[in-house]
Parts: C-alpha cells; structure tokens; sequence
C-alpha cells in the first residue's frame, strides 16, 4: 500500500513523459529543427575541431594541433583577434547604450513623433545591403561625400583614401556598425520603457525625485533589468559577429588584414566558397568564437544584475 | 440540463476574463500616454539637440539612397555632391528592369523565389514557434528547463559559429541546391521563439483552466484561445524573420541559376561598377522599402510584444 501511495505522489520520470506526451507532441516539431540547425551544429563543430578535414576525405584527429597553430602559428589570427576585441569593447558598450539612450529619450514624446524616431532609428538595421551606400561617402576619389565634403572646406587638398587606408579600417567600421545596431535591443528597450508602471514616478516625485536622471537611475532602470539582460545578449553577439560588413566595405582580405575579424577569418577557411576547406581549422576558429560569445555574454549578465542591488 | 448550464456560465466567465485582460492591456497602453514629471527647459532642448543630430545620423545614408536612386547619373558624380536631386527621373528602375530583362531567367522568377521562401519559411516558423512556445511557457514537463536553456544559450552566439556543421547536416539531408536549405533552418530561429515563449507567459493561468474544465484538449485550447492572443508576437515574428529572407541570397547553398532568390540577381547587377551606381542604388531602395513597409504597419504590436522580451 504504501509503495503506491508513494507512487503517486512522486510518479517515475517514465510516468511523467508518459503523462505530458500532448505537451511533447507540441513541442517536438520546432525542437528537432531548432536542435538539428542550432544545437547539433555547435557540438560538430567542437568535435570537428580535433581533426584535420577538407571535406572531402573523413576527419583525422589530430588532438590540439588547430589550436596550437591557430594561437602560436596564425599571425593573422592574432590580428583577427585584436580588431575583434577592439571593435566589439568599443560598438557592444556604445550601442548598447545608444539603444537605452535613444530609447528613453524619445519615451516622452508625443506619440506620433516617437513613432516616426523609431522608425528612423530602427530602419538602417532592416534594411538589408543599404549600408552598402557608406562606400559612396567614403569612396576614395572627390566624389565621395567625405572626401568632397572635406575639400569644399579646405580641410584637406587631396582626397584620401578611406577605405584602402588601414588605420581608417576600423573606425570606419566601429561608424558603419553603431549606425547598423538599433536593432531588436532597441525595440525591447521602447518597448520595456512603456510598461514601466507610472505611478512609481508619481510616487517618486512624492518621495523627493527631483530630475529625469535621478528617475532614470532609481526608478526605470531597476524596473527595466530583464530588457536591459536580453538586449545586452544581443548587442554583445552582434558586436563579436561583424563580418559582413567589413567584408563588403573594405573587401576580403582588407588591406593589411586591418578589417579582418574572427569571422572573417573563419569563412576564409570554411567557407565552402573558400579554396583552403580546412574545415577542422576553420572549426577551431568558430569554437573560440563560440566561447568567447558565450563567455562574454554571461560575464555582461553577471554585471547586469547587480544593477540597483 | 445542469451540465450545458454550467458550461455556459463557465463559457460566460471565460469571456469575461479575456475581456478583463484586454482592457488591462489598453489601459495600460492608454496610461503610457499622460504622465509629465520633473522636467527642466534645459534638459528638454538637450534632448531635443541630441535626438536632431543621431536622427540626421541615422536617416541621412538611406535619404542618400533614396535620392541617388532618383538623380540622372551626372548628377551622382557632382563635385560637390548634393543630397536631394534637382531634376528626378526613374532612368535607373527602367535600366534595372532592361538589365535583368536580359538575363536567361525573367526576373519574375527570382522575385518567386524570393517570395516562396520568404512566405513558407515565415509562415512556418511562426507556427511551429507558437506550438512550441505553449507548453514551453505554460505546462510542466520533464526536460522543459533544458529545452528553454538551450534556447536562451542560443541567443548568445551568431550563426557564423554553426556555418561549416551547418552545410554538412544541409547536405546530409539533401537540402543543398533547394530552397529548403534557407526555409527549413528558418523554420528553428530562436529568437522566435524565445521572444513568443516570453509572451505566451503573459496569458492569465484562469483562461486557460477555464477551458480546460470546460473540456476541451490541449490542442483546442492552443489554437482557440492562445493563437489568437499571441497575434501581437505572431507580427514581431513575422517582421523578424521576414527581412532575413527577403535578403537572403542563396549564398553557399543554391547553385541553380532559377532557384535563385532576388537578391543574388540584383547583387550580380551591382556588381557592374560605377556605371551601376545608380541602378545600384535603384536595387538597394527595392530591397529596403519591403521590409521597411511590414515594419510601418505593425510597429505598435512589434513593440507589444518586445515589452515582454526580458530576460530573467
């Protein structure tokens, strides 16, 4: 008697599948897509980093050799890994408050013209290769906007050559990548500003608040910790994944490797475009990246909840 | 009798509180509105100052495009460049429309492409997400904290990490050279769900007993009761995901010259050089302006829906 009491109460791990099949059945169809695209990937792609494999003939472990290679071998690497650091310290914090800043300034508007901001902020980061157009303002000859700007003002007397010029490199992707980074981060942080309850600013002005920014740091943003968490994983992964732009805007390889960052360095020998198909290296590579991401991101959260407390 | 008695008051109190929960809702996007505290002329004209400037910033390379699309080409290469044109012509929509006119494959097809991929993997995605999300978000099973860690670790990292696994589970599942090779991972995005998982968790427990005793199966009450809530998320959703596939060019995956989607063509048409520049600039306005209407229409249920994005 006693042992089927006891089972019901506390009903096996077999009993419980058994009971939730409904709530499996639901869930079963996005996980296997969501775990065969997402999940298995990073697991492959740490095993594969073991090995040596072109793709063609079946991975060969060769232990750390990658790694080793890739950290005492790979100058190139190294360069990789600097303009990464460089580029994601100063576009993951700037944006990151660019998103906060601009999305609790125009909190107070009237509500149409904060619906036009939001647009106007929001729209460069939906609207596909339209980036591409800062190429025309720091295009190399007088006709780009930059250089003829500057020569309409004397500034300069010849046009410089912005793109090909690597100690340009990587402000001019730090421009191109703050003005991109209003994306889904901004809209939680609109979003998170609205549902703040108003009558703690009237109690607050009640208790003595006498300003927005004493407001902003006692009232808004400890009510705001989970939007401030969820942007800040988004800001850091897109900070440490530029790739693209560097790419399209200085070219691939940029001159010097002086817009070359993790990701680009990691489709430079996996891409299935590139001619090199070390897969096993180029895994190496996206584990680092992995981990750096990873780490990262729970590193910012660690800070994020001490906010207010 | 007794028994479709109760059932109709339990129907009755179930409309009941979908209708206290909608009113809370409004109230509270009403309340959002009034409210004006503290606030100094100075810090005023400092926010406006500042809002001109980064807006000026923000606007001012797609205002670019926009008018480069419209200027006769020597009016593109003018020292000094000026941003609005002076005379305006659609020379570079028509030139556009000859250049791939003249291609094996009408541009018809790519934009098809394009339009199927963008609809399935949409479409898809955002009820797979929704089914998915339910249970994530309300029921109790063995496995459900693994499944909702996994997803929120997965934000953590871009898909450039899984690109080289990636193509080999593509080619495994003969995916490669198919649309379904951006249409199915589409399907698994985990921002999707993370971001509809966040805002099923806001539906009322009651509604959904409610229903529950009134009979109905977990099923009924997904698509009777939750589906049509969650439609603020189901727009975020679709906007989501919408101006990845609209961009989406095929890249490393499809080879077929007319599986191809719309991107790929108008980015063989850039490629041309400076003669292009204004076609180039015609492609980019083409390209912008879909994902850029869906989000006009929908911002107010978009930002519904991000309210409820945080992270715990």
């Amino acid at each position: 008697m006693t042992s089927i009491t006891k089972n019901k109460n506390k009903p096996s791990f077999w009993q419980q599948v058994k009971k939730n099949k409904v709530s499996y059945s639901m869930v079963a169809p996005f996980f296997i897509i969501f775990f065969t695209f997402t999940v298995l990937p990073v697991l492959m792609s740490f095993g594969l980093s073991f090995t040596s494999f072109d793709m063609l003939q079946a991975p060969k472990f060769i232990g750390l050799d990658n790694y080793i290679n890739l950290f005492l071998n790979d100058e190139v690497f190294l360069i990789a890994l600097k303009n990464t650091f460089i580029l994601a310290v100063i576009t993951g914090p700037v944006s990151y408050i660019m998103a906060f800043v601009f999305a609790w300034l125009i909190n107070e508007l009237p509500r149409k013209i904060r619906w036009l901001m939001t647009l106007i902020f929001y729209a460069p980061s939906i609207s596909g290769s339209a980036y591409l157009l800062w190429q025309l303002i720091f295009s190399s000859d007088m006709y780009g906007v930059l250089n003829a700007t500057l020569m309409d003002l004397g500034i300069i007397n010849a046009p410089i050559l912005w793109l090909d010029t690597p100690q340009y490199a990587l402000p001019i992707l730090i421009i191109v990548q703050l003005w991109l980074s209003l994306g889904v981060s901004f809209l939680a942080f609109i979003a998170g500003l609205q549902t703040v309850d108003k009558t703690l600013y009237e109690a607050g002005a009640i208790d003595g608040i006498r300003n927005r920014w004493q407001e902003l740091w006692y009232i808004t943003l400890p009510q705001m910790k989970p939007q401030l968490m969820f942007g800040a994983v988004m800001q850091i992964t897109s900070a440490l994944g530029i790739a693209a732009v560097s790419i399209n805007l200085l070219g691939f390889p940029s001159v010097e490797y002086s817009g070359h960052t993790i990701v680009t360095h990691l489709m430079d020998f996996g891409s299935t475009n590139s001619t090199r198909l070390e897969m096993g290296y180029a895994s190496a590579i996206a584990t680092v990246l992995f981990f750096i991401m990873l780490g990262s991101n729970l590193i910012v959260q660690k800070i994020i909840r001490r906010v207010g407390t | 009798m007794e028994d479709v008695q109760s059932r109709e008051a339990i129907v009755a109190d179930l409309k009941r509180e979908e209708l206290k929960w909608l009113k809370e809702r409004n109230r509270r996007r009403r309340l959002r509105r009034k409210v004006r505290l503290s606030r100094s002329w100075k810090g005023d004209i400092f926010v406006i100052i500042v809002l001109i400037a980064f807006g000026f910033f923000s606007a001012y390379p797609l205002i670019f495009t926009i008018a480069n699309s419209l200027k006769p080409l020597d009016e593109i290469f003018k020292f000094p460049p000026r941003l609005l044109p002076r005379r305006i012509t659609f020379e570079h929509f028509v030139d556009l429309f000859n250049l791939i006119g003249n291609t094996q494959i009408p541009i018809s097809r790519y934009l098809l492409n394009t339009v199927l991929i963008t609809l399935f993997g949409t479409v898809g995605h955002v009820f797979l997400a929704s089914l998915c999300a339910y249970p994530l978000a309300k029921h109790k099973f063995p496995g459900k904290h693994l499944i909702n860690q996994m997803i929120v670790y997965s934000l953590m990292f871009s898909a450039a990490v899984t690109m080289i696994p990636t193509y080999m589970i593509s080619s495994w599942l003969g995916l490669i050279d198919s649309q379904l090779a951006i249409i199915i991972p589409a399907f698994g995005y985990s921002l999707g769900i993370f971001l509809m998982r966040q805002f099923i968790n806001t539906i009322p427990d009651e509604l959904l007993e409610a229903a529950k005793v009134d009979g109905a199966n977990e099923y009924q009450i997904f698509f009777k009761i939750v589906m049509p809530l969650v439609k603020p998320a189901w727009l975020t959703l679709i906007i989501l995901l919408f101006q990845q596939l609209w961009g989406a060019d095929g890249g490393n995956y499809i080879f077929t010259e007319n599986l191809k989607p719309l991107s790929y063509a108008l980015s063989q048409i850039v490629a041309g050089g400076i003669p292009r520049t204004g076609t180039a600039a015609a492609v980019t306005v083409i390209m912008l302006v879909v994902p850029i209407t869906v989000f006009i229409i929908n911002q107010s249920r978009v930002l519904d829906t991000m309210a409820h994005s945080g992270l715990k």
